[in-house]
């Protein structure tokens, strides 16, 4: 097993090299870059010298690659991340601020999703073919066609017109108020967890179906169990593996998801960082926040090929 | 002085599908088990064993299958009229079932020794650990060398012939007074075969169980049952003591499973006789007796009458017009 899991790491190396340099370039051959946006914002009359001085100042007169390997080489060797083009601000402290906030919301939305996506998923599949099955997949297709950020702006509109009641713009960081923290963070997180949700009630539904039909469902019905025992023991069990792989594929997807939530509800997390790094092409800022979302979702893959070992024997014994 | 019966089915009818579709997978079916006696069902595929073994235990998928009526007297209850939570109580701890498929009987994500565990745990209301102790003894008890540390293991860990044997030590978790064999032996090779059916011989006597042994092996029949009921199209066409079943078989059907079997007593070359045509589609059944467009000596009154089970001698019944009976 240990030497399952030295091989896997081993495996996100180039894959995590490859992201890298697509981070790096990629955000680089954006039209109009950070040295037109600052002269443009400073002085109007701004001279080709002064030009070249800010460029060298920021260190983007350099040949591109030469670019790629000092920063790669400063995160590698002292894990520096560089500095933002235009505040200065260490890339790596900011992201410090910014992660958890997404991702206390993702992993909230998560399990939002699972909380939502499994029983209802559970009982659709024993109810099958009834009223409340169909009622349960209709709304499911309901989470899955409405965007999160159409839900999002009615959150922010209709309850402040009908109750005069609207989520705080003020953000509570986690040392203030741990609770408000949180119950900030619990409507982006519905939202967001909500048309996962969906996703994982279909793909739990369909799989109980597939697993209920088994001959040891009916060596357990055989055994006299309850009915309670047989579903969550013996068949959600043998349906879930797919289920989790489904999330840990669905996971950096949440991730699009936040950049837009965290602008409609002015949450400072990483999503919103990105959008203000991008529209100001602050390039350490916007490579930073790309290679820890990159690190992430390896990571999640990573965690979820353990998670079989823990769900599947049959892997476990590999 | 006559024991009465363990299990005592009556004019059981089990039908699967709804309207003028519907099948009757198994049409007036009785027959009764006395206390230790080893009953079995013989008949080709879809002659309906399974459907009257899930019948009892009421395990039939529903929909589209249920009991259309009839009644199924166990330790002087009907099981058919017993709400759910008390039929709960006797399945895996009055009547067991070991099924056909020891490869996907099992299920393959928890342990074999948490799937003996579990009816003991349930219905002799032991705590898990005492569960497990019990489920130790049972899995010695079927033969699992190294029972101890076999709990740990996992389905996949076993072959076919070892996880019947589980199987097994699952059906007698609880003591039970029936236990019900679909076909325990099909899936498996011809020399694990013999070992596991010895091995249920062996258990059932033990205990002192009955054992409903369904089958399509005459061979099976004749060294393990005591009685016989011979099923086609869903009913029983001949019912008596494998003693007399092979000594005098009445039906033609019976004789034609019988010819069909090769046998080592038989002269060189010569052919074994397959029974002509396939069994019937149960939802366009013949008018008459079901068996007769197979049958060769089925007469005019075979194609128009419908024969219900006559009685030939004190114990043996068929449906057959053709065969001695009495009035």
């Amino acid at each position: 097993m240990s030497g399952y899991v030295i091989r896997r790491l081993l495996a996100l190396l180039p894959t995590l090299f490859i992201a890298s340099v697509i981070v790096f370039v990629t955000i680089r051959m954006i039209p109009g870059d950070t040295i037109d946006l600052m002269m443009s914002q400073n002085d109007t009359s701004a001279t080709r010298q002064s030009r070249e001085q800010l460029e060298s100042a920021l260190g983007l007169d350099k040949p591109m690659h030469v670019q790629y390997v000092s920063w790669i080489s400063a995160i590698l060797l002292h894990g520096d991340m560089g500095q933002s083009l235009w505040t200065s601000a260490s890339v790596g402290h900011e992201l410090m601020l910014r992660l958890p906030v997404t991702f206390t919301m993702g992993v909230m939305a998560l399990m939002v999703s699972l909380i939502i996506g499994i029983p209802i998923g559970v009982y659709a599949a024993i109810r099958q073919d009834t009223l409340g099955d169909y009622a349960l997949r209709t709304f499911s297709v309901l989470l899955l066609a409405v965007p999160g950020f159409w839900i999002g702006t009615l959150v922010m509109v209709f309850p402040s017109i009908w109750w005069g009641w609207s989520p705080s713009i003020r953000f509570v960081p986690f040392s203030v108020d741990p609770g408000a923290y949180l119950l900030q963070l619990a409507i982006p997180a519905v939202i967001l967890g909500g048309s996962l949700s969906a996703i994982v009630m279909r793909l739990t539904r369909a799989l109980m179906l597939e697993v209920l039909r088994q001959d040891y469902i009916r060596t357990a019905r055989a055994k006299g169990l309850p009915v309670r025992v047989v579903v969550i023991r013996h068949a959600l069990r043998n349906a879930l593996v797919p289920v989790v792989t489904l999330v840990g594929i669905q996971a950096p997807l949440l991730f699009g998801g936040a950049v837009i939530l965290e602008q409609i509800f002015v949450i400072p997390g990483i999503g919103l960082l990105l959008l203000e790094s991008v529209a100001n092409r602050d390039y350490p800022m916007v490579t930073g926040v790309f290679l820890v979302v990159g690190v992430a979702v390896l990571f999640i893959n990573f965690l979820v090929d353990l998670s079989y070992g823990f769900l599947d024997p049959k892997m476990r014994a590999r | 002085m006559t024991i009465p019966p363990l299990i005592e089915v009556r004019n059981l009818t089990t039908t699967f599908g709804k309207g003028p579709g519907a099948v009757r997978a198994v049409d007036d079916v009785s027959f009764d088990v006395k206390p230790g006696e080893t009953v079995a069902i013989v008949g080709e595929s879809g002659s309906g064993k399974s459907a009257t073994a899930l019948s009892i235990l009421r395990l039939l998928p529903n929909p589209p299958g249920r009991i259309a009526s009839g009644e199924v007297v166990f330790e002087g209850q009907d099981l058919t009229q017993l709400p759910e939570s008390k039929m709960r109580q006797i399945r895996g701890n009055r009547i067991s079932m070991i099924s056909q498929e020891p490869m996907t009987s099992l299920n393959p994500s928890l342990t074999v020794g948490l799937q003996i565990a579990e009816p003991i745990n349930q219905h002799l209301g032991l705590s898990w650990a005492e569960s497990y102790r019990k489920a130790e003894e049972l899995l010695s008890r079927v033969r699992v060398p190294d029972a101890r540390q076999r709990l740990a293991a996992h389905p996949h860990q076993f072959s076919g012939g070892m996880r019947q044997r589980i199987m097994i030590a699952i059906a007698l978790a609880c003591q039970p007074r029936l236990i019900i064999a679909d076909e325990p032996t099909t899936a498996l090779d011809v020399t694990v075969q013999a070992q596991i059916l010895e091995l249920l011989k062996d258990v059932t006597r033990e205990s002192g169980a009955s054992l409903i042994l369904i089958t399509h092996d005459l061979g099976v029949v004749a060294r393990y049952a005591d009685r016989v009921n011979v099923m086609y199209a869903g009913r029983i066409v001949e019912a008596t003591s494998t003693h007399a079943l092979f000594a005098s078989p009445l039906h033609p059907y019976t004789r034609g499973l019988m010819a069909s079997i090769p046998r080592l007593d038989q002269a060189a070359g010569s052919r074994l006789v397959p029974i002509p045509g396939q069994p019937p589609d149960l939802s366009r059944l013949p008018a008459g007796c079901c068996f007769a467009p197979r049958c060769a000596e089925a007469s005019d009154r075979c194609r128009v009458g419908d024969p219900l089970l006559m009685t030939a001698a004190p114990g043996h019944m068929h449906a057959c017009w053709n065969a001695p009976h009495v009035h």
